[in-house]
Protein backbone atom coordinates (compact mmCIF):
# COMPACT_ATOMS: atom_id res chain seq x y z
CA UNK A 1 0.00 0.00 0.00
CA UNK A 2 1.38 3.37 -1.01
CA UNK A 3 -0.21 6.63 -0.05
CA UNK A 4 1.10 10.05 -0.84
CA UNK A 5 -1.51 12.76 -0.61
CA UNK A 6 -1.89 16.46 -0.07
CA UNK A 7 -5.01 18.34 0.86
CA UNK A 8 -5.79 21.69 2.41
CA UNK A 9 -8.01 21.13 5.41
CA UNK A 10 -10.21 23.68 7.06
CA UNK A 11 -9.82 23.08 10.77
CA UNK A 12 -11.39 24.83 13.71
CA UNK A 13 -8.11 26.56 14.43
CA UNK A 14 -7.58 27.72 10.87
CA UNK A 15 -6.49 25.90 7.78
CA UNK A 16 -3.68 23.41 7.68
CA UNK A 17 -2.44 21.10 5.02
CA UNK A 18 -2.63 17.36 5.20
CA UNK A 19 0.60 16.09 3.70
CA UNK A 20 0.97 12.38 4.21
CA UNK A 21 3.38 9.89 2.79
CA UNK A 22 2.88 6.34 3.99
CA UNK A 23 3.84 3.06 2.51
CA UNK A 24 3.65 -0.37 4.01
CA UNK A 25 3.85 -4.01 3.04
CA UNK A 26 0.55 -5.62 2.18
CA UNK A 27 -1.22 -7.71 4.82
CA UNK A 28 0.10 -5.76 7.78
CA UNK A 29 -1.80 -3.85 10.43
CA UNK A 30 -0.81 -0.26 10.83
CA UNK A 31 -2.07 2.39 13.19
CA UNK A 32 -2.49 6.06 12.46
CA UNK A 33 -2.02 7.63 15.84
CA UNK A 34 -2.79 11.21 16.69
CA UNK A 35 -4.95 13.70 18.50
CA UNK A 36 -8.41 14.53 17.25
CA UNK A 37 -8.28 17.13 14.51
CA UNK A 38 -4.87 15.94 13.31
CA UNK A 39 -6.24 14.66 10.03
CA UNK A 40 -6.50 10.94 10.84
CA UNK A 41 -10.09 10.42 9.74
CA UNK A 42 -9.54 12.58 6.66
CA UNK A 43 -6.76 10.23 5.63
CA UNK A 44 -9.04 7.17 5.97
CA UNK A 45 -11.80 8.90 4.03
CA UNK A 46 -9.33 9.75 1.28
CA UNK A 47 -8.26 6.11 1.02
CA UNK A 48 -11.90 5.03 0.80
CA UNK A 49 -12.62 7.62 -1.88
CA UNK A 50 -15.16 9.53 0.22
CA UNK A 51 -13.06 12.63 -0.13
CA UNK A 52 -10.73 13.73 -2.86
CA UNK A 53 -7.18 14.86 -2.07
CA UNK A 54 -5.91 17.96 -3.88
CA UNK A 55 -3.09 15.90 -5.31
CA UNK A 56 -1.25 12.68 -4.76
CA UNK A 57 -1.30 8.96 -5.26
CA UNK A 58 -3.06 6.02 -3.60
CA UNK A 59 -2.23 2.44 -4.41
CA UNK A 60 -3.70 -0.55 -2.61
CA UNK A 61 -2.90 -4.18 -3.27
CA UNK A 62 -1.11 -3.28 -6.50
CA UNK A 63 -4.07 -1.30 -7.86
CA UNK A 64 -4.01 2.45 -8.38
CA UNK A 65 -7.08 4.06 -6.83
CA UNK A 66 -6.07 7.66 -7.10
CA UNK A 67 -3.42 9.42 -9.13
CA UNK A 68 -3.86 13.13 -9.64
CA UNK A 69 -1.11 13.28 -12.28
CA UNK A 70 -3.04 10.80 -14.46
CA UNK A 71 -6.49 11.97 -13.47
CA UNK A 72 -7.36 8.63 -11.93
CA UNK A 73 -9.89 8.82 -9.14
CA UNK A 74 -11.95 5.69 -8.57
CA UNK A 75 -15.29 6.31 -6.84
CA UNK A 76 -15.75 4.60 -3.44
CA UNK A 77 -17.89 1.91 -5.08
CA UNK A 78 -14.95 0.77 -7.22
CA UNK A 79 -12.46 0.65 -4.35
CA UNK A 80 -12.61 -2.58 -2.43
CA UNK A 81 -12.52 -1.22 1.08
CA UNK A 82 -14.05 -2.43 4.28
CA UNK A 83 -14.75 0.74 6.20
CA UNK A 84 -15.77 0.59 9.83
CA UNK A 85 -17.14 3.94 10.93
CA UNK A 86 -16.65 5.38 14.37
CA UNK A 87 -20.41 5.41 14.98
CA UNK A 88 -20.73 2.02 13.18
CA UNK A 89 -23.17 3.49 10.60
CA UNK A 90 -25.38 0.41 10.56
CA UNK A 91 -28.53 0.59 8.45
CA UNK A 92 -31.38 1.07 10.96
CA UNK A 93 -33.97 -0.47 8.62
CA UNK A 94 -32.13 -3.77 8.24
CA UNK A 95 -31.55 -6.69 10.60
CA UNK A 96 -28.07 -7.82 11.57
CA UNK A 97 -28.13 -10.42 8.81
CA UNK A 98 -29.44 -7.96 6.20
CA UNK A 99 -26.82 -5.40 7.17
CA UNK A 100 -24.07 -7.92 6.53
CA UNK A 101 -25.64 -9.32 3.37
CA UNK A 102 -25.99 -5.78 1.97
CA UNK A 103 -22.20 -5.63 1.70
CA UNK A 104 -22.01 -8.69 -0.53
CA UNK A 105 -21.72 -8.36 -4.27
CA UNK A 106 -23.94 -11.35 -4.75
CA UNK A 107 -25.80 -13.54 -2.33
CA UNK A 108 -23.50 -16.04 -0.67
CA UNK A 109 -25.26 -17.87 2.12
CA UNK A 110 -22.31 -19.90 3.27
CA UNK A 111 -20.06 -16.84 3.53
CA UNK A 112 -22.82 -15.03 5.40
CA UNK A 113 -23.06 -17.89 7.90
CA UNK A 114 -19.30 -17.91 8.22
CA UNK A 115 -19.22 -14.17 8.98
CA UNK A 116 -22.05 -14.44 11.51
CA UNK A 117 -20.16 -17.18 13.27
CA UNK A 118 -16.84 -15.34 13.08
CA UNK A 119 -18.22 -12.41 15.05
CA UNK A 120 -20.55 -14.60 17.17
CA UNK A 121 -23.77 -13.01 16.01
CA UNK A 122 -25.74 -16.09 14.93
CA UNK A 123 -28.28 -15.64 17.68
CA UNK A 124 -28.77 -11.95 17.02
CA UNK A 125 -29.16 -12.31 13.27
CA UNK A 126 -32.79 -11.12 13.19
CA UNK A 127 -32.33 -8.17 15.52
CA UNK A 128 -32.40 -4.56 14.37
CA UNK A 129 -29.35 -2.41 15.17
CA UNK A 130 -31.12 -0.24 17.75
CA UNK A 131 -31.61 -3.27 20.00
CA UNK A 132 -27.89 -4.07 20.13
CA UNK A 133 -25.20 -2.99 22.55
CA UNK A 134 -22.19 -0.97 21.40
CA UNK A 135 -19.93 -3.99 21.20
CA UNK A 136 -22.50 -5.98 19.25
CA UNK A 137 -22.99 -3.10 16.82
CA UNK A 138 -19.27 -2.92 16.33
CA UNK A 139 -19.16 -6.63 15.47
CA UNK A 140 -21.94 -6.20 12.92
CA UNK A 141 -20.03 -3.29 11.40
CA UNK A 142 -16.90 -5.44 11.18
CA UNK A 143 -18.70 -8.38 9.59
CA UNK A 144 -20.40 -6.02 7.12
CA UNK A 145 -17.06 -4.48 6.17
CA UNK A 146 -15.65 -7.97 5.52
CA UNK A 147 -18.68 -9.07 3.52
CA UNK A 148 -17.42 -7.36 0.40
CA UNK A 149 -14.13 -9.29 0.58
CA UNK A 150 -12.18 -6.05 0.62
CA UNK A 151 -8.52 -5.50 -0.26
CA UNK A 152 -8.08 -3.26 2.75
CA UNK A 153 -9.81 -2.82 6.08
CA UNK A 154 -10.15 0.72 7.41
CA UNK A 155 -11.13 1.18 11.04
CA UNK A 156 -11.93 4.65 12.33
CA UNK A 157 -11.46 4.74 16.11
CA UNK A 158 -13.08 1.32 16.20
CA UNK A 159 -13.20 0.81 19.93
CA UNK A 160 -13.19 4.29 21.38
CA UNK A 161 -16.84 4.32 22.43
CA UNK A 162 -16.71 1.00 24.25
CA UNK A 163 -15.95 0.03 27.82
CA UNK A 164 -12.74 -1.68 28.79
CA UNK A 165 -13.98 -5.30 28.83
CA UNK A 166 -15.76 -5.04 25.48
CA UNK A 167 -12.72 -3.34 24.04
CA UNK A 168 -10.45 -6.17 25.06
CA UNK A 169 -12.83 -8.73 23.60
CA UNK A 170 -13.04 -6.87 20.34
CA UNK A 171 -9.29 -6.46 20.11
CA UNK A 172 -9.06 -10.26 20.24
CA UNK A 173 -11.74 -10.44 17.60
CA UNK A 174 -9.81 -8.05 15.36
CA UNK A 175 -6.65 -10.10 15.78
CA UNK A 176 -8.59 -13.23 14.90
CA UNK A 177 -9.98 -11.55 11.80
CA UNK A 178 -6.53 -10.46 10.79
CA UNK A 179 -5.18 -14.00 11.18
CA UNK A 180 -8.08 -15.36 9.17
CA UNK A 181 -8.10 -12.87 6.28
CA UNK A 182 -4.57 -11.44 6.37
CA UNK A 183 -5.95 -8.11 5.23
CA UNK A 184 -4.00 -4.90 5.06
CA UNK A 185 -5.57 -3.00 7.92
CA UNK A 186 -5.40 0.68 8.80
CA UNK A 187 -6.58 1.60 12.28
CA UNK A 188 -7.08 5.16 13.38
CA UNK A 189 -6.65 5.43 17.10
CA UNK A 190 -5.55 7.51 20.00
CA UNK A 191 -5.42 4.65 22.48
CA UNK A 192 -1.99 3.32 23.46
CA UNK A 193 -3.13 -0.16 24.44
CA UNK A 194 -4.94 -0.59 21.13
CA UNK A 195 -1.84 0.39 19.20
CA UNK A 196 0.33 -2.02 21.17
CA UNK A 197 -1.99 -4.96 20.94
CA UNK A 198 -3.13 -4.64 17.37
CA UNK A 199 -0.59 -3.06 15.12
CA UNK A 200 2.80 -3.87 13.75
CA UNK A 201 3.61 -0.37 12.66
CA UNK A 202 2.59 3.08 13.84
CA UNK A 203 2.48 6.42 12.10
CA UNK A 204 2.08 9.30 14.48
CA UNK A 205 0.50 12.28 12.81
CA UNK A 206 0.09 15.78 14.03
CA UNK A 207 -1.38 18.76 12.18
CA UNK A 208 -1.57 16.75 8.98
CA UNK A 209 2.05 15.53 8.95
CA UNK A 210 3.66 12.23 9.90
CA UNK A 211 5.95 13.20 12.75
CA UNK A 212 7.13 9.73 13.78
CA UNK A 213 6.92 6.23 12.43
CA UNK A 214 8.07 2.85 13.61
CA UNK A 215 7.13 -0.21 15.60
CA UNK A 216 4.89 0.60 18.57
CA UNK A 217 7.58 -0.16 21.12
CA UNK A 218 10.08 2.03 19.30
CA UNK A 219 7.68 4.91 19.18
CA UNK A 220 6.24 4.84 22.63
CA UNK A 221 9.12 3.56 24.70
CA UNK A 222 12.04 5.79 24.05
CA UNK A 223 14.34 4.33 26.62
CA UNK A 224 15.37 0.71 26.48
CA UNK A 225 13.64 -1.46 29.00
CA UNK A 226 15.86 -1.93 32.02
CA UNK A 227 13.89 -2.98 35.01
CA UNK A 228 12.20 0.35 34.74
CA UNK A 229 8.45 0.30 34.64
CA UNK A 230 6.26 3.04 33.34
CA UNK A 231 2.61 3.48 32.64
CA UNK A 232 0.62 6.27 31.19
CA UNK A 233 -2.57 7.36 32.87
CA UNK A 234 -4.88 10.17 33.75
CA UNK A 235 -4.92 12.16 36.97
CA UNK A 236 -8.18 11.65 38.85
CA UNK A 237 -7.50 13.66 41.98
CA UNK A 238 -4.75 15.34 43.92
CA UNK A 239 -5.10 15.41 47.69
CA UNK A 240 -2.84 17.11 50.18
CA UNK A 241 -1.83 14.96 53.14
CA UNK A 242 0.29 16.90 55.62
CA UNK A 243 3.60 17.42 53.81
CA UNK A 244 3.02 15.25 50.78
CA UNK A 245 0.40 14.92 48.07
CA UNK A 246 -1.49 11.81 47.10
CA UNK A 247 -2.22 11.69 43.40
CA UNK A 248 -4.78 9.17 42.16
CA UNK A 249 -4.02 8.09 38.61
CA UNK A 250 -6.23 6.01 36.38
CA UNK A 251 -4.06 3.49 34.53
CA UNK A 252 -6.03 1.27 32.23
CA UNK A 253 -8.79 0.05 34.45
CA UNK A 254 -7.04 0.55 37.77
CA UNK A 255 -6.66 3.50 40.06
CA UNK A 256 -3.15 3.83 41.43
CA UNK A 257 -2.29 6.15 44.28
CA UNK A 258 1.10 7.76 44.01
CA UNK A 259 2.82 9.83 46.68
CA UNK A 260 4.32 12.98 45.31
CA UNK A 261 6.15 15.93 46.77
CA UNK A 262 4.94 19.49 46.30
CA UNK A 263 7.32 20.24 43.41
CA UNK A 264 6.06 17.26 41.45
CA UNK A 265 2.47 18.30 41.90
CA UNK A 266 3.09 21.85 40.81
CA UNK A 267 1.27 22.54 37.57
CA UNK A 268 -0.51 19.20 37.70
CA UNK A 269 -4.27 19.19 37.60
CA UNK A 270 -7.18 16.80 37.37
CA UNK A 271 -7.51 15.26 33.90
CA UNK A 272 -3.83 15.66 32.96
CA UNK A 273 -2.19 12.77 31.16
CA UNK A 274 0.84 11.62 33.07
CA UNK A 275 3.43 8.87 33.09
CA UNK A 276 3.91 6.94 36.29
CA UNK A 277 7.43 5.53 36.31
CA UNK A 278 9.59 3.82 38.84
CA UNK A 279 13.29 3.16 38.90
CA UNK A 280 15.44 0.73 40.82
CA UNK A 281 13.08 -2.02 41.61
CA UNK A 282 12.42 -5.40 40.08
CA UNK A 283 8.94 -5.87 38.77
CA UNK A 284 7.50 -9.36 38.74
CA UNK A 285 4.89 -10.85 36.52
CA UNK A 286 1.88 -12.83 37.70
CA UNK A 287 -0.32 -14.72 35.29
CA UNK A 288 -3.97 -13.75 35.73
CA UNK B 1 -77.25 10.76 -3.23
CA UNK B 2 -77.44 11.85 -6.80
CA UNK B 3 -75.05 11.18 -9.62
CA UNK B 4 -73.57 14.61 -9.62
CA UNK B 5 -72.60 14.30 -5.98
CA UNK B 6 -70.79 11.02 -6.61
CA UNK B 7 -69.20 12.39 -9.76
CA UNK B 8 -67.85 15.43 -7.93
CA UNK B 9 -66.45 13.37 -5.07
CA UNK B 10 -64.87 10.93 -7.47
CA UNK B 11 -63.26 13.79 -9.39
CA UNK B 12 -61.95 15.32 -6.16
CA UNK B 13 -60.32 12.04 -5.10
CA UNK B 14 -59.01 11.37 -8.60
CA UNK B 15 -57.34 14.78 -8.70
CA UNK B 16 -55.78 14.24 -5.27
CA UNK B 17 -54.48 10.75 -6.11
CA UNK B 18 -52.98 11.76 -9.46
CA UNK B 19 -51.41 14.90 -8.00
CA UNK B 20 -49.90 12.94 -5.11
CA UNK B 21 -48.43 10.26 -7.38
CA UNK B 22 -46.91 12.84 -9.74
CA UNK B 23 -45.52 14.85 -6.84
CA UNK B 24 -44.02 11.75 -5.28
CA UNK B 25 -42.16 11.07 -8.51
CA UNK B 26 -41.01 14.70 -8.84
CA UNK B 27 -40.59 15.38 -5.12
CA UNK B 28 -38.04 12.66 -4.30
CA UNK B 29 -35.39 13.84 -6.79
CA UNK B 30 -36.06 17.54 -6.09
CA UNK B 31 -35.76 17.06 -2.32
CA UNK B 32 -32.69 14.85 -2.75
CA UNK B 33 -31.05 17.49 -4.90
CA UNK B 34 -31.89 20.33 -2.52
CA UNK B 35 -30.71 18.32 0.50
CA UNK B 36 -27.33 17.17 -0.76
CA UNK B 37 -26.19 19.77 -3.22
CA UNK B 38 -25.03 23.23 -2.52
CA UNK B 39 -24.80 25.74 -5.32
CA UNK B 40 -25.13 29.47 -5.81
CA UNK B 41 -28.68 29.46 -7.11
CA UNK B 42 -29.97 27.11 -4.41
CA UNK B 43 -31.79 29.89 -2.49
CA UNK B 44 -33.65 30.71 -5.70
CA UNK B 45 -34.81 27.12 -6.17
CA UNK B 46 -35.76 26.93 -2.47
CA UNK B 47 -37.80 30.09 -2.89
CA UNK B 48 -39.59 28.85 -5.99
CA UNK B 49 -40.49 25.57 -4.26
CA UNK B 50 -41.81 27.40 -1.19
CA UNK B 51 -43.64 30.16 -3.04
CA UNK B 52 -47.01 28.37 -3.19
CA UNK B 53 -47.02 28.33 0.62
CA UNK B 54 -47.35 32.08 0.87
CA UNK B 55 -48.72 33.19 -2.48
CA UNK B 56 -52.49 33.60 -2.65
CA UNK B 57 -53.83 30.77 -4.83
CA UNK B 58 -55.52 33.33 -7.04
CA UNK B 59 -52.14 34.82 -7.97
CA UNK B 60 -50.96 31.39 -9.06
CA UNK B 61 -54.21 30.83 -10.95
CA UNK B 62 -53.99 34.20 -12.62
CA UNK B 63 -50.48 33.63 -13.98
CA UNK B 64 -51.50 30.17 -14.97
CA UNK B 65 -54.24 31.59 -17.15
CA UNK B 66 -51.86 34.17 -18.61
CA UNK B 67 -49.27 31.57 -19.50
CA UNK B 68 -51.45 28.77 -20.69
CA UNK B 69 -54.50 30.35 -22.25
CA UNK B 70 -55.07 29.03 -25.79
CA UNK B 71 -53.77 32.18 -27.43
CA UNK B 72 -50.63 32.48 -25.33
CA UNK B 73 -47.24 31.21 -26.46
CA UNK B 74 -47.11 28.18 -24.13
CA UNK B 75 -50.78 27.44 -24.58
CA UNK B 76 -50.32 27.26 -28.34
CA UNK B 77 -47.26 25.03 -28.10
CA UNK B 78 -48.97 22.60 -25.74
CA UNK B 79 -52.06 22.51 -27.90
CA UNK B 80 -50.25 22.08 -31.21
CA UNK B 81 -47.61 19.61 -30.06
CA UNK B 82 -49.53 17.47 -27.60
CA UNK B 83 -53.12 18.44 -28.21
CA UNK B 84 -53.15 19.44 -24.58
CA UNK B 85 -55.48 22.15 -23.42
CA UNK B 86 -54.80 23.38 -19.95
CA UNK B 87 -57.41 25.98 -19.17
CA UNK B 88 -60.80 24.63 -18.07
CA UNK B 89 -59.64 21.02 -18.32
CA UNK B 90 -58.85 18.26 -15.81
CA UNK B 91 -55.25 18.09 -17.09
CA UNK B 92 -54.92 21.77 -16.27
CA UNK B 93 -56.19 21.12 -12.75
CA UNK B 94 -53.58 18.42 -12.27
CA UNK B 95 -50.80 20.72 -13.48
CA UNK B 96 -51.99 23.54 -11.23
CA UNK B 97 -52.32 21.25 -8.22
CA UNK B 98 -48.84 19.82 -8.75
CA UNK B 99 -47.36 23.30 -8.62
CA UNK B 100 -49.58 24.42 -5.78
CA UNK B 101 -48.84 21.39 -3.58
CA UNK B 102 -45.14 21.10 -4.42
CA UNK B 103 -43.83 22.42 -1.07
CA UNK B 104 -46.09 20.05 0.84
CA UNK B 105 -44.26 17.12 -0.71
CA UNK B 106 -40.75 18.55 -1.00
CA UNK B 107 -40.37 20.04 2.48
CA UNK B 108 -41.08 16.85 4.50
CA UNK B 109 -38.87 14.83 2.15
CA UNK B 110 -36.11 17.40 2.46
CA UNK B 111 -36.16 17.24 6.23
CA UNK B 112 -36.24 13.45 5.98
CA UNK B 113 -33.11 13.39 3.83
CA UNK B 114 -31.37 15.83 6.11
CA UNK B 115 -32.16 13.79 9.21
CA UNK B 116 -30.30 10.77 7.86
CA UNK B 117 -26.83 10.14 9.24
CA UNK B 118 -24.34 10.93 6.47
CA UNK B 119 -22.22 7.98 7.54
CA UNK B 120 -24.82 5.41 6.55
CA UNK B 121 -24.88 6.89 3.04
CA UNK B 122 -21.11 6.70 2.86
CA UNK B 123 -21.17 3.21 4.35
CA UNK B 124 -23.43 2.16 1.50
CA UNK B 125 -21.01 3.68 -1.04
CA UNK B 126 -18.03 1.88 0.50
CA UNK B 127 -20.03 -1.34 0.26
CA UNK B 128 -20.11 -0.86 -3.49
CA UNK B 129 -23.63 0.48 -3.86
CA UNK B 130 -24.35 3.35 -6.22
CA UNK B 131 -26.45 6.43 -5.57
CA UNK B 132 -29.71 5.03 -6.91
CA UNK B 133 -29.45 1.76 -5.00
CA UNK B 134 -28.51 3.71 -1.86
CA UNK B 135 -31.53 5.98 -2.35
CA UNK B 136 -34.00 3.12 -2.59
CA UNK B 137 -32.49 0.63 -0.15
CA UNK B 138 -30.97 2.87 2.50
CA UNK B 139 -32.38 6.39 2.37
CA UNK B 140 -36.06 5.91 1.62
CA UNK B 141 -36.62 2.98 4.02
CA UNK B 142 -35.14 5.12 6.79
CA UNK B 143 -37.36 8.12 6.16
CA UNK B 144 -40.77 6.42 5.93
CA UNK B 145 -42.07 8.92 8.42
CA UNK B 146 -41.21 11.86 6.15
CA UNK B 147 -42.44 10.06 3.08
CA UNK B 148 -45.78 9.40 4.69
CA UNK B 149 -46.06 12.99 5.90
CA UNK B 150 -45.34 14.26 2.39
CA UNK B 151 -47.89 11.96 0.76
CA UNK B 152 -50.63 12.77 3.21
CA UNK B 153 -50.09 16.50 3.31
CA UNK B 154 -50.09 16.64 -0.47
CA UNK B 155 -53.22 14.54 -0.71
CA UNK B 156 -55.11 16.51 1.93
CA UNK B 157 -53.94 19.84 0.61
CA UNK B 158 -55.05 18.99 -2.93
CA UNK B 159 -58.48 17.99 -1.68
CA UNK B 160 -58.70 21.27 0.16
CA UNK B 161 -57.60 23.62 -2.60
CA UNK B 162 -60.05 26.16 -3.90
CA UNK B 163 -58.61 29.28 -5.49
CA UNK B 164 -56.35 27.61 -8.01
CA UNK B 165 -58.92 25.09 -9.21
CA UNK B 166 -61.57 27.76 -9.50
CA UNK B 167 -59.39 30.00 -11.65
CA UNK B 168 -57.88 27.29 -13.82
CA UNK B 169 -60.75 24.88 -14.02
CA UNK B 170 -63.84 26.96 -13.72
CA UNK B 171 -66.52 24.65 -12.52
CA UNK B 172 -67.40 22.17 -15.21
CA UNK B 173 -69.32 19.24 -13.73
CA UNK B 174 -67.48 15.95 -14.20
CA UNK B 175 -64.43 17.73 -15.60
CA UNK B 176 -63.20 20.38 -13.20
CA UNK B 177 -65.82 20.75 -10.51
CA UNK B 178 -64.32 19.46 -7.28
CA UNK B 179 -65.97 19.25 -3.85
CA UNK B 180 -64.60 22.50 -2.43
CA UNK B 181 -66.05 24.44 -5.36
CA UNK B 182 -69.32 22.53 -5.20
CA UNK B 183 -69.77 23.69 -1.61
CA UNK B 184 -69.36 27.30 -2.61
CA UNK B 185 -71.84 26.97 -5.42
CA UNK B 186 -74.45 25.14 -3.35
CA UNK B 187 -74.22 27.80 -0.65
CA UNK B 188 -74.64 30.52 -3.24
CA UNK B 189 -77.74 28.73 -4.50
CA UNK B 190 -78.90 28.40 -0.87
CA UNK B 191 -78.82 24.58 -1.07
CA UNK B 192 -77.50 24.21 2.47
CA UNK B 193 -78.29 20.49 2.69
CA UNK B 194 -76.21 19.65 -0.31
CA UNK B 195 -73.38 21.93 0.76
CA UNK B 196 -73.46 20.17 4.08
CA UNK B 197 -73.06 16.77 2.43
CA UNK B 198 -69.93 17.90 0.60
CA UNK B 199 -68.58 19.66 3.65
CA UNK B 200 -69.15 16.67 5.86
CA UNK B 201 -67.41 14.45 3.37
CA UNK B 202 -64.35 16.71 3.18
CA UNK B 203 -64.30 17.06 6.94
CA UNK B 204 -64.50 13.32 7.51
CA UNK B 205 -61.93 12.33 4.94
CA UNK B 206 -59.31 14.87 6.03
CA UNK B 207 -59.88 13.99 9.69
CA UNK B 208 -59.43 10.29 9.02
CA UNK B 209 -56.33 10.81 6.92
CA UNK B 210 -54.62 13.01 9.50
CA UNK B 211 -55.58 10.69 12.33
CA UNK B 212 -54.11 7.80 10.39
CA UNK B 213 -50.83 9.66 9.87
CA UNK B 214 -50.42 10.72 13.45
CA UNK B 215 -51.17 7.21 14.68
CA UNK B 216 -48.66 5.71 12.29
CA UNK B 217 -46.04 8.34 13.08
CA UNK B 218 -46.40 7.57 16.75
CA UNK B 219 -45.66 3.95 15.89
CA UNK B 220 -42.60 4.87 13.82
CA UNK B 221 -41.26 7.10 16.55
CA UNK B 222 -41.80 4.46 19.21
CA UNK B 223 -40.09 1.86 17.05
CA UNK B 224 -37.15 4.22 16.66
CA UNK B 225 -36.85 4.85 20.38
CA UNK B 226 -37.02 1.22 21.44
Amino acid sequence: MKIKIKKILKGKKGNFSLDINISTKDNTVITIFGKSGSGKTTLLRAIAGLLQPDKGYIEVDGKVWFDSSKNINLPPQKRKVGFVFQDYALFPNMTVEENIAFGMEKKDTSFLEYLLELVSLEELRDRKPHTLSGGQKQRVALARALARKPDILLLDEPLSALDYETRKGLQDELLKIHREFGLTTVIVSHDFSEVFRLSEFVFVIDKGKVIKKGKPEEIFIQERISGKVKFSGTVLSIEEDETVFIVSVLIGNNVVKVIADPEEVEGLKKGDNVIVATKAFSPFILKV
Amino acid sequence: MDNQFIETLFLTLKLAVITTVILLIIGVPVAYFLSYRDFKLKPVIDTVVSLPLVLPPTVLGFYFILFFSPDSFFGKILDEMFGLKVIFTFEGLVLGSVIYSLPFMVHPLQSGFQSINRNIIEASYTLGKGKIETLFKVLIPNMKHSLLTGIVLTFAHTIGEFGVVLMIGGSIPGETKVASIAIYEEVEALNYDKANMYALFLFAITFIILLFVYTLNRKFIRAQNL
